[in-house]
């Protein structure tokens, strides 16, 4: 009896071995800081490292320390504009990208599953290498192309489209941003476009032209909403990260362009406020759950 | 398909190719540019090759990168295949939903929340920033970029040739190592390359939990090019590009070979062999 | 353990029959529910040693979940299941005397044929002398002795097929489960293949235990036949047991081709029963089926095709049991000829016929006035 007994619970132990490591892991790492933000951005600031005063000591102190716990830095956050404007913008910023990536990956996408068969590999290989290589990097490129005496006014100087002594104002605003955002989330779109775009059945459209339905029509009719989860997979992939995005807009944008990831870098290392930059990432994130959601329920579908 | 739709296909590809590489080739051809402004082309030289290497911070911050790579990388692919295995497995359990999610949101989170929260997570509990910080950070991200190439990859395996190792007398953690595992290996190869290269490329995370002795490339790189300095920054560039590209490639040639071989012979035995 | 040779048999096989023998495989009460589905509903099975048992049925009857219950891949949700005596609850299946033969063959891509077959006898623990000698065994028995270096891709799908053949025989097991094994092969292949099981498993004098959705191939390898609906099993018995005498209208269907017509019953006797057909306006005398069959009661007279006779001429006066009608439709199949027959009252009853003579041009021709009769056992009174 015994001996039955170990011989069913050892795959049901291994089967909890197995699922523990990482549900710890996860749990250790990526929730529980995600309640420390929270309890952080209750608490106050001090000029100290770490620049803000313990709320909770142990649990006795809990209760006295209720008191303490205050909303003071959300409400900085709403009575400052700039934060309010920085989310707004960001999500602005985020919408306007995804749809402009959307326009300029489908055609990438629905050409490489055009592509004959044997080239197929080799595009999705073109298209995830500079994705390898460095994002820090790419974008940096850009400031070299963009910049007022960048290579774009060189170019356009030697088409004669601009004067010797124009120059396009490129840097530092926000179409910069967008550029650099379209550049560097490019394969993020492409690839699930490009993925639900070759799982399409081409005898799909010959049956469509068979009982007579034009090729434009066709891809409204069909292709498109058939690549319907690519496409939202894709959009959902970038829109949420750029909300949040630093680098592009720090290295592109001027300083006219808010953007709230923007915001909270300059809250921690430059003005050394964790609690408001813990209360900015809390809203930040309440802002982004809705996606979040729908997205791993996207997933789930698919 | 009719002429004019592969003219638009072509079309957009060439074109989307092209703005994807154009940059790159920019900022490649500019490291050799003897002049010190993105303007003027100054002749070719390899001067700012010749400082990289003289450069110790540079080429400390990379040593740092890359161990850093290769510790978190590694065990990013242990802690992702493993869930994989247990998403791909196991239905229902409780906590499952908790577990996916938890799993699968780094995929989408932007990088400042979870920097920060990780660094207020390693306050807390008086965990030194530093080096081992920047490791744990970097697991955590790209665990769920090997969990999703891993997983993918299980969804095509045969479930029956585990059964069949069961039914011939392999106990099941056997069969793991014996069966399962040779079969994804390529995902969990993938998985731990994605992940490096994640790590490589990391900026916003690391500055968030780096400490004195642990500066990445990219805290490096991103210092050099606020302060607007020397196409230093486009030698290095070119070489992480060359190394990377090199090996991206290399990789997809050896994968491209195998798949050649196997199909000849298939055609062989289809022919009669 | 030594191979038992055992040669063609030439007396009757039935151990079934024999009450001094006990079964060698017990489905007791077995269920088994997969949330509020139950894909075998009570079941109790007795399988003898060295039978070639077949279970038979549509997807979804239950017959794959049984069988993975005896390898351990399942679990039942009641019952329980007994190998040579032994209860094998809670047991793995690596762990179980039982072998399967997967129907996709589940052939380890990245060993080679001898590593497939090998592979059981090293998780055994068997020493390698002893596993090369086996394994060469297992090669000259499915004939692929070439073959032994090559890999799963570099295999054809017959070759595929014969490599988990012997993979699955290579440890010995006291049963060998086939799950749809012939499915994937193309009509000659599988027939060559159906001998050659057969061959097998009694050279090696084994029990088998097949799982298939194909009656001919059922009625072909198998000792006795369980065929079954929605988790229970509706008949065991031998392949001609199941044909001619088949217990259920469900049954009689299944397994071949079946004629029915319908009628109330007008009489019970010793050994016929009268059933008075409306719809065809006929009465047919016949003999008396499976169950209790009262005066009044719905009853259907069931008749395969091949034993009904089909004539141009009017059969003498007074004979029992004709049905007239138009053909309706004809399908020539070389072999035999299938006949539509178009009855008064609109049913239609099938006649086959087999083609004895060499002529292109058969005499029975559509919309022709024909005849069906058949002798007075040809066929049996079957229950709604």
């Amino acid at each position: 009896m015994a001996e039955r007994w170990t011989q069913e619970m050892r795959p049901f132990l291994a089967k909890w071995a197995l699922v523990a490591v990482p549900y710890l892991w996860s749990l250790l790492f990526f929730l529980a800081p995600f309640l420390i933000i929270f309890k952080i951005s209750l608490s106050q600031t001090a000029i100290a490292m770490p620049p803000y005063v313990p709320v909770i000591g142990g649990f006795g102190d809990l209760w006295s320390k209720l008191s303490d716990f205050t909303f003071d830095n959300y409400v900085f956050l709403t009575e400052d504009p700039l934060y309010y404007s920085a989310y707004l913008s960001s999500l602005r910023i985020a919408l306007v990208s995804t749809i402009l990536l959307l326009i300029v990956g489908y055609p990438i996408a629905y050409g490489m599953a055009r592509a004959p068969k044997s080239l197929r590999n080799a595009l999705v290989m073109a298209v995830i290498l500079p994705f390898w290589t460095s994002f820090l990097i790419r974008v940096y490129a850009w400031i070299g192309i963009l910049k007022p005496e960048g290579l774009i006014t060189i170019a356009l100087q030697g088409l004669g489209i601009l004067g010797p002594n124009e120059q396009i104002h490129v840097y530092n605003t926000e179409i910069a941003v967008f550029i650099g955002i379209v550049y560097s989330y490019l394969p993020f779109m492409v690839l699930p476009l490009y993925a639900a775009l070759e799982k399409l059945d081409t005898t799909l459209l010959e049956a469509a032209a068979d009982l007579g339905c034009p090729p434009t029509k066709s891809f409204w009719v069909i292709t498109f909403p058939l690549s319907l989860p690519g496409v939202i997979a894709g959009c959902f992939l970038c829109f949420i990260p750029i909300v949040g995005e630093f680098v592009i807009p720090d290295l592109l944008g001027g300083s006219e362009t808010l953007m709230i990831g923007k915001t909270l870098w300059a809250e921690f290392f430059n003005n050394r406020d964790w609690p408001v930059s813990s209360a900015v990432a809390v809203v930040l994130l309440i802002i982004l759950v809705v996606p979040i959601v729908i997205f791993q329920n996207q997933q789930k579908k698919a | 398909m009719n002429k004019s739709t592969s003219w638009f296909n072509v079309t957009s590809l060439v074109l989307g190719f092209a703005f994807l590489y154009v940059p790159i080739l920019i900022l490649v051809v500019y490291s050799f540019n003897a002049s010190k402004l993105v303007t003027v082309w100054g002749g070719f030289s390899t001067r700012w090759y010749v400082e990289l290497v003289r450069d110790q911070a540079i080429i400390d911050a990379a040593w740092v990168t890359i161990r850093v790579g290769i510790l978190s990388a590694s065990f990013a692919t242990v802690l992702g295949t493993m869930a994989a295995l247990v998403l791909d497995r196991y239905r229902k359990f409780h906590g499952r939903a908790l577990f996916s999610g938890m799993v699968y949101a780094p995929l989408v989170m932007p990088e400042v929340i979870t920097g920060l929260s990780l660094l207020l997570l390693f306050v807390a509990i008086g965990f030194d920033r530093g080096f081992w910080a920047v490791v744990i950070a970097h697991t955590t991200l790209t665990m769920c970029f090997v969990a999703v190439v891993v997983q993918s990859r299980l969804v095509t395996l045969d479930r029956s040739l585990e059964e069949a190792a069961l039914d011939l007398g392999c106990p099941p953690v056997k069969t793991f190592f014996l069966i399962t595992l040779p079969l994804i290996l390529p995902g969990v190869v993938a998985g731990w390359m994605l992940a490096f290269t994640l790590s490589l490329d990391d900026l916003v995370i690391a500055s968030f939990n780096t400490g004195p002795g642990a500066t990445t490339l990219p805290i490096k790189i991103y210092s050099m090019v606020r302060l607007g300095v020397t196409p230093e920054i486009n030698a290095i560039s070119t070489i992480l590009i060359s190394v990377i590209a090199v090996g991206v490639i290399v990789a997809s040639v050896l994968s491209h070979r195998s798949q050649v071989e196997k199909e000849k012979a298939e055609r062989a035995v289809f022919l009669g062999g | 353990m030594m191979i038992e040779a055992v040669g063609p048999i030439k007396r009757k096989f039935a151990p079934w029959d024999d009450p001094t023998l006990k079964p060698f495989i017990r489905f007791e009460n077995v269920t088994k529910r997969f949330g509020d589905f139950t894909a075998v509903d009570n079941l109790t099975l007795d399988i003898y040693e060295r039978e070639f048992f077949a279970l038979l049925g549509p997807s979804g009857c239950g017959k794959t979940t049984l069988m993975r219950m005896l390898a351990g891949f399942e679990q039942p949700t009641e019952g329980r299941i007994l190998l040579d005596g032994k209860d094998l609850s809670g047991i793995p299946p690596y762990k179980r005397p039982v072998n399967m033969m997967f129907q996709s063959y589940a052939l380890f891509p990245h060993m080679t044929v001898e590593g497939n077959i090998a592979f059981g006898l090293k998780q055994e623990g068997m020493d390698t002398s002893n596993i090369n000698t086996r394994v060469a065994e297992m090669l000259e028995l499915v004939k692929l002795e070439k073959f032994a270096k090559r890999k799963p891709h570099q295999l054809s799908g017959g070759q595929r097929q014969r490599v988990a053949l012997a993979r699955s025989l290579a440890k010995r097991p006291k049963v060998l489960l086939l799950d749809e094994p012939l499915g994937a092969l193309d009509k000659k292949l599988r027939e060559e293949t159906q001998f050659e099981l057969m061959d097998i498993q009694m050279e090696l004098g084994m029990t088998f235990l097949i799982v298939t959705h194909d009656q001919e191939e059922a009625m072909t390898v198998s000792d006795r036949i369980a065929v079954m609906n929605h988790g229970v099993i509706a008949q065991i018995g031998t392949a001609s047991e199941i044909y001619e005498q088949p217990s259920s209208r469900y049954v009689a269907d299944f397994v071949g081709d079946i004629n029915l017509i319908d009628g109330t019953v007008t009489a019970v006797d010793d050994d016929t029963v009268t059933l008075r057909c409306a719809g065809v306006d006929a009465t047919i005398v016949a003999e008396a089926g499976p169950g209790e069959v009262s005066v009044g009661a719905e009853a259907g007279f069931a008749i395969r095709p091949e034993k009904v006779q089909i004539s141009l001429e009017a059969p003498p006066a007074g004979t029992s049991n004709v049905l007239s009608g138009e053909v309706w439709d004809i399908g020539y199949l070389g072999d035999i000829s299938v006949y539509r027959v178009r009855l008064a009252g609109g049913s239609i009853v099938k006649a086959t016929v087999a083609n004895l003579t060499r002529i292109v041009e058969r005499p029975i021709t559509w919309e022709d006035k024909v005849y069906l009769t058949w002798p007075a056992d040809a066929g049996i009174i079957l229950l709604k």
